[in-house]
């Protein structure tokens, strides 16, 4: 994505800061919805969007700027775009992104908010 | 909230206010030095002259599993403007979880002038604290390090293994899960890098948080030996170990140990349970 890594931070830390926090209304904080393994309290719901799903995150936790930068990415990359096809993104696209410098329950909670999302995906997929 | 004079501490100077940091920041006795998990978060934003020491980029050994040594340690002071006279203050995220795993390894190199802002880069915000999205020339000061010395600070398998036999004194500073090794059937999860959970024999299970309060100040004295003293039956004089995963969470302990309560020995087994859980033979307890 970007091989400096100091652009790349740049990069993210502008994604991150353009996300706005969603209240419960928009994203209930139950233990369905939560991210597992997330230390940011990232919880994930879903409405039907095209052909595929509208993806709403909401990061509770302030200093989480690297979810706030992934659920941006994840909203802007995926919502709305075939269930098939986000059921099969590669975890490995948390370390293009974000480098692999992360430590373990960085990359835990980072490549769980994928896993949510790609999980969503193929329930959805799977109900036909 | 009892200001950290209040509170007991056998060495007090080892913590500093955020509101003494924000008069200091343009002091040159002092480096600001901000050390977190989240690689972004110091871009996001910074107190004002703080530099930014990354965990791993400039304290671990790019290929071996070790720490860097004294030529990347004396470059790392340089480009932060640091000389051996220099008081490092480091803060950071997770309540200075990886300030005191930062302040842990400019240690292994002897430099003891360093201190860790109370409540970490949390606390600073949240005191509406000026922050700074400056990126700092790097320094160009004479840095002259002795070779990295582990003797006193860390601790290394065999001698954990002796340690157990002679029924040593170990705090296990995970959660309760990976103390446990609940956290090996979390389904969809690897066990944090391991292939056995659990913990070492006779470890006594301290989750590291437990030392600080919601605002990520540290406890009291008095509450940190109803934690350590009382219930996990420490005492000052122990041979103490400390670990966790990989010897970030424990350098939090560490720190607590050594220098809130005035603990003589005690050291941190970074190789902690990425090693002992993946170790052939080693005695695990759940």
């Amino acid at each position: 994505m970007f091989p400096d890594r100091a652009d790349r931070i740049d990069a993210l830390v502008a994604i991150g800061q353009r996300y706005d926090a969603r209240g419960a209304a928009d994203v209930p904080r139950t233990v369905e919805k939560r991210v597992p393994g997330c230390e940011s309290e990232v919880f994930i719901d879903t409405k039907p969007m095209g052909s595929g799903l509208k993806y709403l995150f909401a990061v509770d936790n302030p200093q989480g700027i690297s979810a706030m930068a992934l659920a941006e990415l994840l909203d802007e990359g995926l919502s709305g775009v075939a269930l098939d096809v986000v059921a099969k993104v590669p975890d490995d696209l948390v370390y293009e992104v974000f480098g692999r410098e992360l430590s373990m329950g960085k990359s835990l909670g980072l490549t769980g908010m994928l896993r949510m999302v790609k999980h969503e995906a193929a329930k959805v997929l799977a109900s036909g | 909230m009892p200001s950290i004079l209040e509170r007991g501490y056998a060495v007090g100077e080892a913590l500093v206010e955020t509101s003494w940091v924000a008069e200091h920041l343009n002091d040159p006795n002092f480096v600001l030095v901000e050390s977190n998990e989240d690689p972004l978060l110091y871009s996001a934003g910074h107190a004002p002259g703080a530099h930014e020491v990354d965990w791993t980029r400039d304290l671990n050994n790019p290929l071996t599993r070790d720490y860097i040594q004294r030529e990347a340690f004396e470059k790392l002071m340089s480009r932060i403007g640091a000389t051996p006279d220099t008081t490092i203050i480091f803060y950071g995220d997770k309540s200075n979880w990886w300030a005191t795993y930062a302040l842990w390894v400019f240690e292994l190199f002897g430099h003891m002038n360093c201190k860790i802002m109370d409540g970490g880069r949390q606390k600073w915000i949240d005191e509406g604290r000026p922050l700074s999205k400056d990126r700092l020339a790097a320094g160009s000061s004479q840095y002259h390090a002795p070779e990295r010395n582990d003797d006193d600070l860390r601790v290394f398998r065999d001698e954990v293994m002796q340690h157990v036999l002679r029924k040593g004194k170990l705090i296990d500073v995970r959660s309760p899960q990976e103390f446990t090794g609940e956290r090996l059937h979390m389904e969809a999860y690897p066990n944090e890098g391991a292939l056995r959970g659990g913990h070492i024999p006779g470890a006594r299970s301290i989750p590291w948080a437990r030392a600080v309060n919601e605002n990520g100040t540290f406890k009291t004295a008095d509450e940190l030996r109803g934690l350590y003293e009382s219930e996990a039956e420490l005492s000052r004089l122990d041979d103490v170990i400390v670990y966790c995963r990989i010897g970030e969470r424990s350098s939090h302990t560490w720190f607590a140990l050594k220098y809130l309560l005035g603990y003589s020995r005690v050291r941190n087994y970074d190789g902690s349970w990425t090693e002992w859980g993946n170790l052939v033979g080693a005695p695990i307890e759940r």
